[in-house]
């Protein structure tokens, strides 16, 4: 089930697999390391629509709600 | 990124910084078959240790002159079919040249859509754009994406295959400062840590700003009857020289005592990795202002000086955050500020009045940041930051980091304090104050304030910390609870508060984000 990584329970396995949005987010995203195909856990969902915390390839990064919205990714069990 | 650069062929030497960080966890990288399959020397360092740097120097030198060749770098074959087809076209067109790069990474880099080189060709060719849109179009179509996300896709399953052939993974060190984190950013208790570590952070301020100021002032003010007596208290010389040794004793033992611990105490919290972290934790609130978490770097910094202050909104992206923050920064209490209300307020008032200043300070640019994204309701591009794992901070990096903002402040704001300070005292000698109280008594009246305190305002544009001192001049008692009531204090205070930045800061405003913004700025 695609659903966007603001909508993911926080401690759950995800692979990326579109990113919504233009060429600047998807570069800038791409820089930290997140492409489409990549796993990445989510670390702390948001807690009062705050950011999101992801952890890829051992690196954390936070994404803020709007960009955060705009990853689809797919629950890995 | 790494093999955008290989692409341009041109002399690279690879250096792996942090191998340390790399190791703890548990990455090991196989150094001799990630320089032979890349083509190109692979150095290892730890920079904030020192160690490799040498190494790094030397690799760098010897390969100053010779040009790499990558040839290894192939995607996969539909898509390396289009690239060199579109390789062939540039060589006959001669593009790459003109643009003094390689054919592959201008191949790539039309593929990819880059505005840069689009443009540029766009001024010369447009048959020659049509072909490369329909290269686009041909990538578009076997794969089912947009071009450039087929090619960084490509890049990135580069990236991986190289990974996997040189990286050893084992099982990374437990460490304590991963628990760190669960406590430091738990949307419960990481709120409480992070202001008990506020708290700290500026009661350290304080306590330092304060040990060292006095003695300081002290010093400055034993020179001032000395030139008094030998040059005589009317001359113009003498308000010159005073004015001169006002502004150096405001830069010596006012500012630089606070600016020194904060700007320590800042670079302390960043090398240790928490900064970014209170972006984290921040970016709700700043969201409902319509900004993002990294905002708040310069907020806390104003609280110090404006003027670095709005130095550091240079780490936000748009053009729009830079601007609102800026603006918000100003409104902040700077350290000549926060003195004003503690010399006013607190010890006249109480604590109490004084902690209701600092709410309504913080309620006021909640709402001016609100109205501000508002009027410019452009869409934030969104906080993408990355937090890095906890470090020790190296004094030595502390330090030069201290001295590169101290010198910002030194080379831009002091001249403009001492110039402030020698026209000052110019106005007092020619006595101007009695025609400048006339100018503004109509804001004075407004307000509810005595008529004569309205040259103080004047004064406080260009001195903040003047208009307390200037107060008790113009009003001629020491004690300003006889001439003045609890209210008329306040107002006084939060006007001190929000009104016209001081000179240095409007000089930094106008470095910053141009001169048209600084008007907008000055009317809030």
């Amino acid at each position: 089930m695609i659903v966007s990584l603001t909508d993911v329970k926080a401690g759950s396995k995800v692979r990326v697999t579109r990113i919504r949005g233009g060429l600047g987010i998807r570069q800038r995203l791409s820089c930290l390391g997140i492409h489409p195909g990549d796993v990445m856990l989510l670390q702390k969902s948001g807690f009062m629509r705050g950011p999101v915390l992801v952890n890829i390839h051992g690196n954390q990064v936070a994404l803020g709600r709007g960009i955060a919205t705009k990853v689809l990714v797919e629950v890995e069990s | 990124m790494t093999l955008q650069l290989l692409e341009l062929n041109l002399p690279t030497v690879i250096c792996l910084n942090m191998i340390d960080e790399a190791e703890a966890k548990g990455i090991i990288i196989n150094i001799d078959k990630l320089s032979r399959l890349l083509g190109v020397p692979v150095v290892t360092t730890i920079a904030h240790k020192g160690w490799g740097l040498n190494q790094l120097f030397e690799t760098t030198f010897k390969m100053g002159h010779k040009p790499v060749k990558s040839e290894f770098l192939t995607f996969s074959k539909d898509v390396e079919q289009v690239i060199q087809d579109l390789i062939e076209h540039i060589k006959e067109k001669k593009y790459s040249k003109k643009l003094n790069v390689t054919h592959r990474f201008l191949a790539t880099k039309l593929l990819e859509n880059d505005q840069h080189f689009i443009d540029e060709i766009k001024k010369k060719d447009m048959e020659f754009i049509k072909a490369v849109q329909g290269y686009q179009l041909q990538l578009e179509k076997c794969r089912d994406r947009s071009s450039d996300e087929v090619i960084s896709s490509e890049r990135h399953h580069l990236s991986m295959q190289l990974y996997e052939s040189v990286v050893k993974l084992s099982k990374p060190k437990k460490e304590i400062r991963n628990y760190l984190d669960s406590v430091l950013m738990h949307p419960v208790f990481g709120y409480i840590f992070l202001v008990v570590i506020m708290y700290l952070f500026f009661n350290f301020v304080f306590y330092v700003g304060a040990l060292f100021e006095e003695p300081l002032l002290d010093f400055f003010y034993k020179f001032l009857p000395y030139a008094e007596e030998t040059l005589g208290a009317d001359s113009l010389l003498y308000h010159i020289v005073s004015g001169i040794v006002q502004g150096l004793a405001g830069g010596i033992a006012i500012v630089l005592p606070f600016l020194f611990p904060f700007l320590l105490g800042l670079a302390f919290l960043e090398d240790t990795g928490y900064l970014p972290r209170v972006a984290y934790l921040m970016d709700t609130f700043l969201h409902r202002i319509g900004l993002h978490g990294k905002a708040i770097i310069p907020l806390i910094l104003g609280y110090g000086c404006t003027v670095p202050a709005v130095m550091a909104t240079r780490i936000l992206e748009s053009e729009r955050d830079r601007f609102i923050t800026s603006v918000l920064t100003t409104m902040i209490p700077c350290a000549a500020r926060i003195t004003i209300i503690f010399g006013l307020v607190a010890f006249y008032l109480g604590p109490k009045a004084a902690i209701f200043v600092f709410i309504f300070n913080i309620v006021v640019v909640a709402i001016a940041g609100k109205i501000l994204s508002n009027i410019m309701p452009e869409i934030t591009p969104g906080m993408i930051l990355e937090i890095p794992a906890y470090h020790v901070p190296s004094i030595k990096i502390l330090l030069s980091k201290v001295w590169l903002r101290m010198k910002e402040f030194i080379v831009i704001a002091w001249p403009l304090l001492i110039i402030g300070s020698v026209v000052l005292s110019l106005l007092k000698h020619w006595n101007f104050e009695g025609f400048i109280n006339q100018l503004i008594s109509p804001v004075t009246l407004l307000l509810g304030l005595p008529v004569a305190v309205g040259v103080t305002l004047i004064f406080g544009v260009l001195r903040k910390e003047l208009s307390m001192v200037m107060l008790v001049q113009a009003l001629g008692a020491t004690d300003i609870s006889t001439v003045m009531s609890g209210t008329q204090i306040m107002t006084f205070t939060i006007f001190v508060l929000f009104y016209v930045p001081c000179v240095a800061t409007i000089a930094v405003l106008i470095k910053e984000i141009g001169s048209k913004k600084n008007y907008i700025c000055n009317y809030f």
